[in-house]
């Protein structure tokens, strides 16, 4: 789903369930959503494998 | 209040010690300030006078009868009220909670009573711990101690301005996105979460299991290390300290780029000023930037809105006029996730957390401002940064969460105050597995970063 469907569906309920209030949060959520996809780490299914994570752990020296 | 005067645990444990006070009079001395301040700032939301009284009287007589005892024995602390202490109401701030006791103490509530301390209450906070201004209490919001206009920072900010008056000498609170760290920074006291794990939380009302640390607020970063040390469970002794690094070639990695923009002046020109007094005391200070530290926002909000929504959805349906309307609302917002954009999320929290580790090699510790603004008034929806307005949620959070979405262990430290004498922190942060080196470093710079 886009985030523009999802924001357009998510609109509707929450006017549907008595929430219009909610149509601001929804749209800043949406503006979020948006960034965290545009994210140059995210996975794709056509892309090379991703190399291995840093270590979980690195202590300074 | 002639048995406290500003003093931090590691000298009460002293005094205590060589018979010149006694934690009964401590006691009655947090209590008279509980008393005569909280009708006006309302940071605690249960006192438990009558109970605390008998835990000093106990310790007391232990401390007579030679017994040996704990670092914390004798001094009065207090639980932020999401923490459960059996017998005793834990409301997490919200009349969703109405009734609720507690029948059994959280772990680090067992760990602080077998120190010796003695509980004298639950503290206020944002309500469920969602957000940072404690103005959305069920309880009603608190009041900074400084100026009873602005908002003493949150989630923990009881918590904060019981340190800050002496209501209690130190005090225990919770951390998702900065609600220890906040409220110190705004506040002026020292607060400190540490790494991600490293404390128990069962016994506490979750925001986010994946990214909430418990941690305490004090004084000093030796008030801190102490508390810390027994909530972690390694029970420092009553003669046990914290020694502070020599700060002269130590490594700091300056953080720049995201960490350094929309700023207000005069937190700019305070956290500015702590690091050249850092500088001229020998430190190395060396610039370092988060490649995708503006990708930690929505990385942070996807991850706690998807965990809210599932601790609070079956509360939502049966009983939403319990919570604060702007509580509410927010969580309503956040049951409206997909599972795809949660993970997200989940893949955005290890790529920041192995840029925020590999800033961190060969450092001591990472520096920024706690927060980019001062304490907000009360119920301002926006604040001024730079030349623009942000909302305040955004703006108190922004430093901070970045070091629970990499769970890097992470301290707030006084460092100045602004024009109108609100309190400034400087947000000292280390690497994982390092908690003890960046807690002997804060120590080394405690008395550098606030000039005094």
């Amino acid at each position: 789903m886009t985030v523009d469907r999802w924001l357009a569906a998510a609109i509707a309920d929450a006017e549907q369930r008595g929430m219009p209030e909610l149509k601001p949060l929804l749209q800043g959520l949406a503006a979020s959503t948006a960034t965290l996809r545009a994210a140059d780490w995210n996975d794709r299914g056509d892309a090379a494998a991703t190399p291995a994570p840093m270590p979980a752990k690195v202590v300074p020296t | 209040m002639s048995d406290w005067n500003g003093q931090t645990i590691d000298e009460l444990r002293g005094a205590l010690a060589r018979g010149e006070t006694t934690s009964t009079r401590l006691t009655e001395a947090c209590l008279e300030r509980i008393a005569a301040l909280n009708p006006r700032l309302n940071a605690f939301i249960t006192v438990t006078a009558e109970a605390a009284l008998v835990a000093a009287r106990v310790a007391d007589r232990t401390r007579a009868a030679g017994t040996p005892v704990g670092a914390l024995h004798g001094i009065p602390l207090s639980l932020k009220d999401l923490i459960d202490q059996a017998g005793v109401r834990t409301s997490a701030g919200s009349q969703v909670r109405r009734g609720v006791v507690a029948t059994s103490h959280a772990t680090i509530t067992t760990r602080l009573e077998a120190a010796g301390a003695v509980l004298v209450g639950k503290t206020n906070l944002h309500e469920f711990a969602f957000g940072t201004t404690n103005d959305d209490s069920g309880f009603g919001g608190a009041r900074h101690p400084l100026d009873d206009t602005r908002s003493p920072g949150g989630s923990s900010g009881g918590s904060a301005i019981a340190v800050r008056t002496g209501m209690s000498i130190a005090s225990i609170g919770t951390d998702t996105g900065g609600s220890i760290r906040i409220p110190a920074g705004v506040c002026g006291v020292v607060g400190f979460k540490p790494e991600w794990g490293d404390i128990p939380t069962d016994g506490v009302v979750p925001l986010s299991r994946q990214l909430d640390h418990v941690g305490p607020l004090a004084r000093t970063v030796t008030d801190a290390w102490l508390v810390y040390e027994t909530l972690a469970g390694r029970a420092p002794g009553p003669a046990d300290r914290l020694e502070p690094a020599p700060l002269k070639g130590l490594r700091f990695g300056l953080l720049t780029g995201y960490f350094d923009t929309r700023i207000a002046d005069d937190v700019r020109a305070g956290v500015a000023a702590a690091v050249e007094r850092l500088a001229r005391a020998g430190a190395v200070i060396e610039p370092v930037e988060i490649p995708h530290a503006t990708d930690i926002g929505p990385v942070y909000l996807h991850l706690v809105l998807g965990d809210a929504a599932a601790y609070h959805a079956a509360t939502l349906e049966d009983r939403p006029g319990d919570y604060t309307p702007p509580v509410r609302l927010r969580l309503e917002m956040a049951r409206y996730l997909l599972a795809e954009d949660y993970a997200r999320a989940l893949r955005g929290r290890e790529v920041i957390a192995g840029e925020i580790d590999r800033a961190l090699v060969g450092r001591v510790a990472l520096l920024c401002p706690t927060l980019p603004v001062t304490a907000p008034p009360i119920g301002a929806a926006t604040v001024p940064v730079g030349e623009g307005e942000e909302p305040v949620r955004n703006a108190m959070l922004r430093f901070t969460q970045p070091f629970n979405v990499g769970r890097q262990p992470a301290l707030s430290l006084p460092c100045g105050q602004s024009a109108t004498g609100l309190p400034i922190g400087l947000q000292m942060v280390g690497a994982r597995g390092a908690t003890a080196l960046l807690l002997q470093a804060a120590a080394a710079c405690e008395q550098v970063a606030t000039g005094t």
